[in-house]
């Protein structure tokens, strides 16, 4: 659907949006690997595949048994989807929203991230558990959380956040091909963003991270919609004579600190922002890795630029405030200057 | 019902009519290994030679020999923190388990997984489980892939009467019964949830009771008669391999040692213990043989020193066994793992 009829740019290359993206990774890795299978919540039939979209016109494609709608039950949709990872299959499984993976953070945490380890490495578990996370939709605390932090502690998984439409295809291939757990976020608000996705097949390594603008005054590292936020900044800034380089890790477990190491290296100067909450936050571990190996490097204090410690509220004007936009980025830009 | 026999199709006295001696012989020695291998193992544990916790099933073992081996090799079964009957009886080695209780090198899990995460997938063991309930969701998942890849094996979950209460039972029994899934979920109610008694964490007498809330079927077996438990299980195995959906059977047996080796037990008398012997499960196999003419006292003593003898080799084997080397901590997380990064 989405290749037939997306639009070309100048260059003719297409745009598609994150969430046309994501359907043609699943529909072409499910046409190409029939161990492949999706279930969630309302992945089959709601409005023609998922809330948002993304698995639809799957269940037309690939029929009930490979795309199937489950009960609302989070935990067996992880759970069995790590059993049957176990067992010869590469499932995708959806928990709808990341606020709701509380409720399978068992089977995830505890048997997904360990059974190979505590096995004796004998066997492998070839799972993808999707979701979307974020605010700025005025979903509120329990629909907008930003949790890759969770993942990110623990040992045994991959945890991936991908911004742009093609990043989110090439790594949601290499996701599914990838024979080990992948938590795979995705981000409510880039949904419906576009950009250029490359014809035909590719896949993108994890832990790789991407250099979204080159600059030589400051390294900003973005999660996400703050990947966009820092690339308005850096446009912001570029009038002043500042230069600014954007860095999108797109995984944040395995973490290509190397790229970012040699930004900082380069700059001096660094910034991460991420919408999930400050404390704990996958900020933090950026930082204190850089400042590891490259501490004399540093000519400022690295910042962070993250959701503020609450919930994220409802209404507009307090969500703002909750969250990190392009403002808050220019501002520790300057704070480092 | 299509009842298929397990043991073979070789013509064989029958002393029941429908288990074949064979069968029942097997499952007397399988009982016999079980014992033997926790016994072993407690007196090691009491001596100081394994770390950590273990949890000893005896008592229990007419659950787990009745019902794995109703089952073909390529079925799966998920297990539980009191896993070392389920394994043996699936099949999985001795030496290789006993080596894994000692944390040795040459163990199942390389020393890593220790008595509750015992697995052994290459006879569809998909783990022993330290988390109460984990199996559950797994052996769903195994009977999606099965049914994906167009086999016919079903999975086997075994659970206790403490796990019967977690969502994750819960959750597991509606979706295996909303797509026919053939799973045996297989409660070995053994009466203790830990140290809480079944009846201070059920309002009803039994678990099988709940099936009926999920549109399946279920089934009380006497779950320390080890033919009783073989021909319910092979039955109902039967029955989900051709379609017919998940089951719910419930085994009451009892549980006679502590929750873990060193348990107190301050949680029931010892009379109860003491009146427990009289339903001992291998004793009652033995003498329903002996009574059928298919095992005397002199075949019965062989039997057990054979066993003795397996489990012995099994010790010495662990013991000999070489400690897993430091920077094996750090090995078997990912499947190509990135270099210097995890």
């Amino acid at each position: 659907m989405a290749v037939a009829t997306a639009p070309r740019t100048e260059t003719g290359a297409r745009t598609l949006t994150y969430v046309e993206a994501l359907n043609e990774a699943l529909r072409e890795e499910m046409r190409r690997d029939p161990a492949v299978f999706v279930m969630g919540e309302d992945v089959a039939v709601w409005g023609g595949g998922g809330v948002f979209g993304v698995t639809k016109g799957l269940v037309e494609e690939f029929g009930e048994a490979r795309v199937r709608d489950t009960p609302i039950s989070e935990e067996i949709i992880a759970a069995s989807a790590i059993g049957a990872a176990a067992t010869g299959t590469r499932p995708v499984a959806e928990i709808m929203y990341v606020d709701f993976i509380g409720l399978a953070m068992e089977p995830i945490v505890n048997q997904a991230a360990k059974m190979r380890y505590m096995f004796g490495g004998k066997i492998s578990i070839p799972v993808v558990i999707r979701a979307q996370q974020g605010g700025g939709r005025g979903n509120a605390a329990q629909h907008s959380q930003s949790l890759e932090a969770w993942f990110a502690h623990i040992p045994g998984l991959k945890v991936v956040v991908p911004t742009t439409p093609a990043d989110a295809k090439g790594l949601l291939k290499t996701a599914i091909r990838d024979d080990n757990p992948v938590i795979f976020l995705e981000h409510k608000v880039l949904y419906f963003t576009k950009g250029e996705v490359p014809e035909g097949e590719y896949t993108i390594p994890f832990g790789q991270a991407d250099v979204k603008r080159e600059g030589t005054d400051v390294t900003v590292v973005g999660i996400h919609t703050q990947v966009l936020e820092a690339l308005k900044a850096a446009e912001e800034l570029e009038s002043e004579g500042i230069s600014v380089e954007v860095i999108d890790p797109r995984t944040v477990s395995p973490l290509d600190i190397d790229t970012i190491v040699s930004s900082v290296k380069k700059t001096g100067r660094l910034v991460v922002s991420h919408q999930a909450y400050e404390q704990g936050g996958v900020g933090g571990e950026i930082i204190a890795r850089v400042v590891d190996v490259a501490f004399d490097y540093l000519d400022a204090p690295p910042q962070r630029v993250c959701g503020k410690n609450v919930p994220v509220p409802y209404a507009e004007s307090l969500e703002r405030a909750a969250l990190p936009y392009k403002e808050e980025i220019v501002a520790a830009i300057r704070r480092v200057l | 019902m299509a009842v298929t026999d397990v043991g073979g199709a070789r013509a064989v006295q029958r002393v029941d009519n429908d288990i074949d001696a064979d069968t029942q012989l097997d499952l007397l020695r399988v009982m016999l290994r079980i014992r033997c291998f926790e016994e072993r193992a407690e007196a090691l544990f009491l001596a100081g030679e394994l770390p950590g916790f273990i949890h000893l099933s005896i008592g229990q073992e007419a659950c787990a020999a009745g019902a794995c081996l109703a089952l073909r090799r390529d079925d799966y079964i998920t297990s539980t923190h009191r896993g070392h009957g389920h394994c043996l009886a699936k099949c999985a080695p001795a030496e290789r388990m006993m080596a894994e209780l000692f944390a040795k090198a040459t163990g199942s899990c390389k020393g890593k997984g220790g008595s509750m995460h015992i697995a052994d997938f290459s006879v569809g063991m998909l783990g022993a489980n330290g988390i109460v309930g984990g199996g559950a969701n797994l052996a769903v998942g195994a009977a999606i892939a099965a049914r994906l890849r167009q086999t016919d094996q079903v999975a086997l979950c075994f659970f206790g009467d403490g796990a019967a209460n977690r969502g994750t039972v819960h959750e597991a029994s509606n979706l295996a019964a909303v797509w026919k899934l053939p799973v045996i979920f297989f409660c070995e109610n053994n009466r203790y949830a830990s140290t809480t008694a079944a009846g201070a964490a059920l309002s009803i007498e039994n678990v099988a009771d709940r099936a009926a809330g999920y549109g399946m079927p279920g089934v009380i077996v006497d779950g320390n008669d080890a033919l009783a438990v073989h021909r319910v299980v092979r039955e109902w195995a039967a029955h989900a391999r051709s379609g017919g959906g998940p089951v719910l059977i419930e085994a009451k047996t009892y549980r006679m040692r502590g929750h873990y080796v060193g348990d107190p037990q301050l949680y029931r008398a010892t009379d109860e213990v003491e009146a427990q012997r009289a339903r001992d499960p291998i004793d009652r196999l033995a003498a329903t043989l002996a009574g059928a003419g298919l095992l005397d006292l002199a075949r019965l003593e062989r039997l057990r020193a054979e066993v003795a003898e397996e489990i012995e080799a099994a010790v010495r084997f662990a013991r000999e066994s070489p400690l897993p080397s430091p920077e094996d901590a750090l090995a078997d997380l990912y499947v190509n793992p990135i270099e210097r990064m995890p």
